[in-house]
């Protein structure tokens, strides 16, 4: 029985799978198994049924989401099926991984939501950067117009889908999904207002769906092997399988598929093979630079959306980035505000006028000139950069790890003011 | 209606809005930047935020921009809340951060939303020590300055500059703490409503060049209710004077008409009055010598041309009292129109198109709400620009719609834009050249009149069966469909039109709207655009057969031997050759008027006349609407308003001249109901025009005397020339510069608003003059003068300037700064046959006038359309022209052309 | 959308698009359903052929698609990866985010600095270099990392770094 649907057919030290190795695995199944007479109704309620959640960071569940296009007659006609594929989040590295080991999977993915909500057009907003992945699915998908599954009338069904692959030029603004729908649009990537949410005006004013790349793979496996096999991958409530990644100073970092539910000390330890000799573990971000530092004795927590967030964190990306003792926790949140002002749209005022002041105190420490009164600036900054204060998670997303890491290591602070140096770098 | 809960009182509100709007109609105070009363919501700036409750048990609330916040029935929030003051001191502290804090040496400072909103939310301390961003500057034309360094980012210049009023040379750059707001390079902004970002940013980025070069506080300007005299549209302004010179324009914000907005000619074509040149002395000429003359002196030769049998020639840049005050004195049969007879015969059609029941002058407010929009031959944005903006903003009703149908909130500006994309609602151009809002246009016809009224006949007749017709050329048929069937189905249609189109075409559009009343049942949209502020009062006072020429055959003929020109040009109105005629047999012209032009070089005896700031008048829309416009300031030389040379009593009061003209000119009888009702001011105290804040009085006239002197009365009118009495905020219908409590700047409008956007408390509007009265129902009869041209010969069509076509505006510096020489559009495929290159100097026909040469893309072949600027006499030109290249060295080419099309040869 | 006329702005002159970047344009534009779209795609195509987009190139863009040129600066201007200013014949887009961060990257960032004299937004005298940072590569398990022109390079030490820099001054000289 397949246990790791989204990497079965990765391996990194060849190409990806052709189209007559994918569809020797199993490839492709899912789009017969539509062409063989499953509406868009029920291919939306086996996702509902799978219980998938967004793999983009905000964990919202897919079927909901699709369900919120308006479908019939009345309808728009045109609706839009847009993969976000901008992964540039700090210490996320998974969606790579899918796109350059096994580009059909995306595709195949693909195939089944833009069925499922009638689109004829999509379109991957791929990061500029990822050149590799570019080429891959650039041939996989001339291999799939080739093949029948893409292009018009496919498969007889009378269901026609084009795919235009879609390179950006640097901006981890775009993946916030209305920022990305600018982007799109040609125009410059600042977020979009929701209500209304892009379901009902999206690209070009028209219904739009936009989901993760690793959102998209786990479509096939639903549909080829069923619900209840999906339900049957999970160790934990959320189902399924998740890529996890572990960067940092441990011996093995990498990213592996877990089902869900598995302990984050597995993934640390056996998978990871625990901190490099002579560190021990500080704390670690559980899903990426936008979510808050959780510590050793987290280590127990599983993976799962929910046990992750009682905790205080939130699974997010799944890939996690491990703070060493011999690392310094301040320039480490440093680090991450600086990127978080950099890539600020500048729409909104908290965000862009807060973050380069934040950053601003970060280096006044990192240079020996912070003080008790840029301490309690920054604590400001957690409440006033929050969900709701602005016009998109950007922000709020710098101050999961500056809370947690203001909570978590205040004596590292204040040994800044104190000795006026960073005395990690001695 | 529905009720909401704010801090604990019950409000009854509109649900239709978001809750920022709501609270400010309400009259509380809550401070914002990005939202804009008329451009809506976008939630940038994050200032507005207030604590909503889910229900009355919930305590901890949560936070959300009002802006962005639907007003529904039984929402519960606070403006209090320590949570929203604290969210609120901290955006504001944000905005401060890399602002200069330059107030002292800020024109924006005094007038400043960021100044009142950072008081307002308790800012007052700088914490941020670090190092703030900084810009360059970009020269941005004669008319705006750029300070980048006290930008708050609000996004309201290029929303207004772009989305708003279609602009294209402005936008947001680079990103983060570094976004920047500008031109891709240093240039003269091209959008002709560029002024309006002095208003609309909340503080000193784009500031008033002109104004700069003479500046003065906001407190300090000596200001009243006014009206632009630069076209017909007749904007609401608020000039400011101080030390006898007017400073600047303002807009006024008058719901009906130009709401929040004024155009580049208004707002900066003012400086004629502090002009050198201005006449100031009345003065007689006898045998080439000239001497100045007492008041008294002139005032007895007035009676003297009076007792001679002068005939009187009006304008319509003078006002209804001036106007009114000469046909009392030369008598109604020696009252002439001072206008081109063309231009005359189409002011009558206006006014019979007035008075017939079938149509409605839709105000600019109106306008706006458009769903299907016909023009016919005028360029609008060259001759009427406001109502240019009004259109652009018709075409979003398609938009509207689209969200409506969508349930997103009309106040979810981005959204509705990003819902709608390029969707427009049809609005269709019938013209001999291509306009300004060509981008805008569903459709297109560029063609010589006989094309275009035939295809306008066809209109007409595919509405209403009834309508004449004539052939129309079958390669038009689709258009015919189209056009007609758009107008039918609108919600409201509109036709505009004007005296610029021709008599003719005129006619031939007014008898599609009136197909349109005959299928529809109801008053159909008719807007016609008359040329000047005055001209439908004008042509209102002036008896039917009294045209110009008639005026000028007589006194050519030696039945009169007497004229008063009243401030006007001749030579603007008729051919030199004409006008030479005539004055050349007169043995007296007496000539008022506010600067020296050809005919004032020719008057006998000349008096000054002082300028719209200087006096007290009323004047007459398109639509016919008679507005009040209130002196600012007062002349300091011997000009006089033009009436006031022309009564007999030197005393009569300006509001009884108006009652005056109310009960004795003929559909003038409701021009008394736009005097304020005086009933209503406090122990009979007058309004300051002076701010309770005016400083240095006691020092301003030192340098003469120690001792103040007293401030001078002013028995017209209502207003005082002091800081004395009961300032505006009692009566908003001579409301000049609008100031509240905490609100210094602009915005403080919405506090003398009955609702935002709404009327004005105890506002006038203007009253409008014309009476319906029974239809005629008639068609016109389709009449087209062929004037089948001439191998190798062109159709003149005249062409407009926004910048150099009005008279007055035309002799202000900054304006002249963009104003262009005299030129001719031609095809491109007409120049290729002529041998003729962009840039040339052409002959125009035997005129002996020359013009340059501008190729345009979009130009009905076998037309020519020309530009006359100062120096060709548009008057001599014949109807059709033969162009023939001048071996002049072609000059530097044309700059500041105003149009949409112009066509670039490849090099 | 016609563009205004205010000839006394006098726009620098834009240069005329090559056949092969007009080419390439035009595909771009069957893509999407609005040709303002492909703003973004040309100028990054005339990047690649021209190494940066040149206010004469900005204004061919814009003339050719019929974008006013101060939008489409905005969205140039936004973007990251377009540059307006000459750049050397190698781009570096060297990562410095966190995971790199955490393994050093700060260390080599110096160690650039100290043996080709460049710093984030530098040009080596040699024209060979140029070092922009760039957010997280999505390489974070091989960090530190940096891609050089297309090619990514992954566990960086000084020692590789000095063998990347010699081995594209070889190759491309
Ligand atoms: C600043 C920001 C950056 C984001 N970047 C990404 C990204 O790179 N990839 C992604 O899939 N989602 C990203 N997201 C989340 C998306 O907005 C969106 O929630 C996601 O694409 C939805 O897909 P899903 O439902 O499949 O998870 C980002 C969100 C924010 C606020
Ligand atoms: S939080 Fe505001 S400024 Fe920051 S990225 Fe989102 S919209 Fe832009
Ligand atoms: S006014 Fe509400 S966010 Fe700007």
């Amino acid at each position: 029985m397949v246990t790791k649907p989204l990497t079965k057919n990765i391996d990194m030290s060849r190409p990806p799978l052709d189209m007559a190795g994918y569809e020797a695995a199993d490839g492709y199944q899912s789009l017969h198994a539509i062409a063989k007479g499953l509406a868009p109704a029920d291919v939306l309620q086996r996702v509902k049924d799978s219980g998938l959640k967004g793999r983009g960071g905000a964990g919202f569940p897919t079927g909901l989401k699709w369900s919120f296009v308006p479908m019939g007659p009345e309808a728009p006609k045109q609706k839009y099926l847009v993969v976000n594929a901008d992964e540039m989040e700090p210490g996320t590295f998974k969606d790579r991984l899918l796109m350059e080991g096994d580009p059909h999977l995306l595709i195949e993915g693909m195939l089944i939501a833009a069925y499922t909500i009638q689109a004829d057009k999509a379109y991957i907003f791929l990061r500029g950067e990822y050149i590799v992945a570019e080429r891959r699915l650039r041939k996989a998908i001339d291999e799939a117009y080739a093949r029948g599954y893409l292009g018009q009338n496919i498969l007889g069904m009378g269901f026609n889908l084009d795919i235009v692959l879609h390179t950006s030029a640097g901006r981890y603004i775009c993946g916030e999904e209305t920022a990305l729908l600018n982007a799109l649009e040609g125009k410059r990537a600042n977020p979009r207002a929701k209500p209304p949410f892009p379901q009902v005006s999206g690209l070009w004013g028209k219904p739009t769906i936009v989901n993760n790349v690793e959102t998209l793979c786990n479509l096939p496996g639903i549909l080829t092997y069923g619900v209840d096999w999906y339900h049957s991958l999970t160790k934990g409530t959320d189902h399924g399988t998740k890529l996890c990644g572990v960067s940092g100073k441990v011996k093995n970092p990498g990213c592996w598929e877990l089902p869900l539910g598995t302990p984050i000390r597995e993934l640390f330890e056996d998978y990871a093979g625990g901190m490099q000799d002579g560190l021990a573990l500080r704390g670690f971000l559980p899903g990426g630079g936008s979510t808050d530092f959780l510590l050793p004795e987290h280590l127990d927590l599983t993976l799962d959306y929910d046990v992750i967030g009682k905790a205080g964190s939130r699974l997010a990306t799944g890939t996690m980035i491990i703070l060493d003792d011999q690392t310094c926790p301040v320039g480490m949140v440093g680090n991450l505000m600086k990127f978080f002002a950099h890539e600020s749209c500048g729409f909104c005022t908290p965000c862009r006028d807060g973050l380069p002041w934040v950053d601003e105190i970060f280096n006044d420490f990192e240079n020996g000139r912070g003080t008790e009164k840029d301490l309690a600036i920054l604590h400001e900054h957690v409440d006033y950069l929050g969900p709701g204060r602005t016009f998109c998670a950007l922000a709020p997303g710098a101050t999961a790890p500056l809370g947690s890491g203001l909570r978590h290591f205040r004596e590292d602070f204040e040994r800044h003011i104190k000795d006026k140096k960073c005395s990690y770098r001695g | 209606m529905a009720k909401i809960v704010i801090d604990g009182e019950t409000y009854e509100v509109d649900p239709a809005n978001n809750l920022l709007q709501e609270c400010l109609s309400q009259g509380l105070d809550l401070p914002y930047f990005c939202w804009h009363p008329c451009m809506g919501s976008i939630g940038a700036c994050r200032q507005c935020a207030v604590k909503q409750y889910r229900n009355a048990e919930d305590e901890k609330g949560m936070l959300v921009m009002a802006c962005m916040t639907q007003a529904t029935d039984g929402m519960i929030i606070s403006i209090e809340d320590e949570q929203a003051k604290t969210m609120r001191a901290r955006v504001i502290e944000s905005l401060m951060i890399s602002h200069p804090h330059d107030c002292p040496v800020c024109e924006e400072g005094g007038e400043c939303h960021l100044q009142d909103m950072t008081l307002m939310s308790g800012h007052n301390y700088r914490r941020y020590d670090k190092k703030k961003v900084t810009h360059h500057n970009q020269y941005l034309g004669p008319f705006i300055n750029h300070e980048m360094n006290r930008c708050i980012t609000c996004y309201r210049c290029v929303r207004f500059y772009d989305d708003y009023a279609g602009g294209t040379d402005l936008a947001a750059q680079a990103s983060h703490h570094h976004t920047y707001f500008g031109r891709h390079e240093e240039g003269v902004l091209e959008s002709e409503f560029s002024g309006n970002l002095v208003e609309v940013c909340p503080t000193g980025v784009f500031t008033d060049k002109v104004f700069s070069e003479h500046y003065s506080r906001k407190w300090d300007l000596q200001t009243a209710p006014s009206i632009c005299v630069g076209c017909a549209v007749g904007c609401n302004t608020t000039p400011g004077e101080r030390y006898s010179s007017l400073r600047r324009i303002v807009n006024r914000y008058n719901s009906e008409v130009n709401g929040y907005f004024l155009c580049d000619r208004g707002r900066f074509g003012f400086e004629f009055v502090n002009s050198p040149e201005r006449l100031k002395t009345p003065q007689q000429t006898v045998n080439g010598a000239v001497t100045e003359l007492a008041t008294e002196a002139a005032r007895l030769l007035v009676h003297e041309y009076q007792k001679a049998g002068a005939i009187g020639i009006g304008s319509p840049r003078a006002s209804n009292e001036s106007n009114f005050a000469l046909r009392n004195l030369v008598g109604e049969a020696n009252f002439y129109a001072g206008v081109a007879d063309e231009e005359f015969e189409c002011l009558q059609v206006q006014m019979s198109l007035l008075q017939d029941p079938v149509f409605h002058a839709p105000s600019i407010r109106e306008i706006e709400q458009a769903d299907a929009v016909l023009i016919v031959n005028e360029d609008v944005t060259n001759t009427a620009p406001r109502i240019a903006l009004a259109l652009r903003q018709s075409v979003r009703n398609k938009a509207k719609q689209l969200a409506h149908d969508c349930k997103i909130p009309q106040w979810q500006d981005a959204a509705v834009r990003e819902l709608a994309q390029r969707e427009l609602s049809p609005l269709c151009l019938f013209g001999n050249y291509a306009t300004r809002l060509d981008d805008v246009a569903s459709d297109r016809l560029i063609a010589a009149n006989e094309e275009l009224i035939a295809v306008l006949a066809g209109v007409a007749r595919a509405i209403d069966t009834g309508a004449p017709t004539q052939a129309a050329p079958t390669s038009r048929s689709e258009l015919v469909q189209r056009v007609s069937a758009q107008l039918k189905d609108a919600r409201r249609p509109l036709i505009v039109t004007g005296s610029n189109a021709g008599v003719e075409v005129l006619r031939a559009a007014a008898n599609v709207a009136r197909a349109l009343h005959a299928v529809r049942k109801q008053a159909i949209d008719l807007c016609v655009l008359a040329p000047e502020v005055n001209s439908v009062g004008l042509a209102m006072m002036t008896p039917a057969g009294n045209g110009l020429c008639a005026a000028l055959q007589r006194l050519k003929a030696g039945v009169a031997t007497h004229a008063i020109v009243l401030e006007n040009d001749l030579y603007r109105r008729a051919s030199r050759t004409q006008v030479d005629a005539a004055l050349d047999k007169v043995s007296g012209l007496l000539v008022i008027d506010q600067l020296p032009t050809a005919t004032t070089a020719k008057a006998d005896v000349l008096l000054p006349a002082t300028s719209f700031s200087e006096h007290e008048a009323t004047y007459v829309n398109y639509e016919g609407r008679a507005q009040l416009s209130f002196q600012v300031h007062r002349s300091h030389s011997q000009a006089l308003p033009g009436w006031r040379w022309l009564v007999t009593e030197p005393d009569l009061a300006v509001n009884a001249l108006i009652q005056s003209c109310a009960e004795s000119a003929p559909g003038f009888a409701r021009l008394s109901e736009v005097l304020p009702d005086e009933s209503v001011f406090v122990a009979g105290m007058k309004v300051p025009r002076q701010s309770h804040r005016y400083s240095g009085r006691t020092a301003m006239k030192s340098n003469l005397d120690v001792n103040e002197p007293k401030q001078p009365v002013d028995t017209d009118s209502i207003l005082a020339f002091s800081m004395e009495g009961i300032p505006s905020q009692k009566n908003a219908s001579v409301l000049g510069a609008a100031w509240a409590p905490q609100w210094n700047s602009n915005q403080a409008i919405s506090k003398f608003q009955d609702e935002i956007n709404g009327e004005l408390k105890q506002g006038s509007v203007g009253t409008h003059l014309v009476q319906r009265s029974a239809s005629t129902g008639a068609y016109f009869p389709l009449v087209t003068k062929t004037s089948a041209s001439a191998a190798g010969t062109l159709r003149v069509a005249i062409a407009h300037q926004i910048f150099g076509s009005d008279e007055l505006s035309a002799r202000s510096p900054a304006i002249r700064q963009r104003m262009t020489p005299a030129y001719v559009g031609i095809a491109p495929s007409d120049a290729e046959a002529l041998g003729l290159h962009a840039g040339d100097r052409v002959y125009l026909g035997d005129t002996g006038a020359t013009a340059i040469v501008s190729l345009r893309r979009h130009m009905a072949t076998g037309t020519v359309a020309v530009y006359c600027g100062d120096e060709v006499d548009r008057h001599a030109l014949p109807t059709a022209l033969v162009l023939r290249k001048s071996d002049a060295a072609s000059g530097p080419g044309l700059s500041g052309l105003i149009v949409s099309d112009r066509y670039e040869e490849e090099l | 959308m016609s563009s205004d006329v205010i000839a006394s702005n006098a726009p620098t002159r834009a240069r005329r698009l090559t056949a092969e970047e007009i080419a390439e344009i035009e595909h771009e534009m069957t893509l999407y359903p609005d040709k303002r779209a492909v703003g973004l795609e040309a100028l990054k195509i005339v990047q690649k052929h021209q190494g940066w987009v040149s206010d004469e190139s900005l204004l061919a863009i814009a003339k050719y698609l019929e974008i006013p040129p101060s939008d489409l600066e905005g969205v140039a201007t936004f973007f990251n990866l377009v540059y307006r200013q000459p750049v050397g014949r190698n781009v570096m887009l060297f990562c410095n985010s966190v995971s790199c961060w955490i393994m050093g990257c700060e260390g080599l960032r110096k160690h650039m600095k100290d043996t080709l004299g460049i710093d984030f937004g530098d040009t080596s005298a040699d024209g060979h270099f140029t070092l922009i940072p760039v957010p997280c590569l999505g390489d974070c398990d091989r960090a530190p990392v940096m891609m050089v022109g297309p090619d990514l390079h992954r566990n960086l030490t000084e020692e590789k770094i000095d063998a990347i820099v010699a081995d594209y001054r070889n190759k491309k000289s």
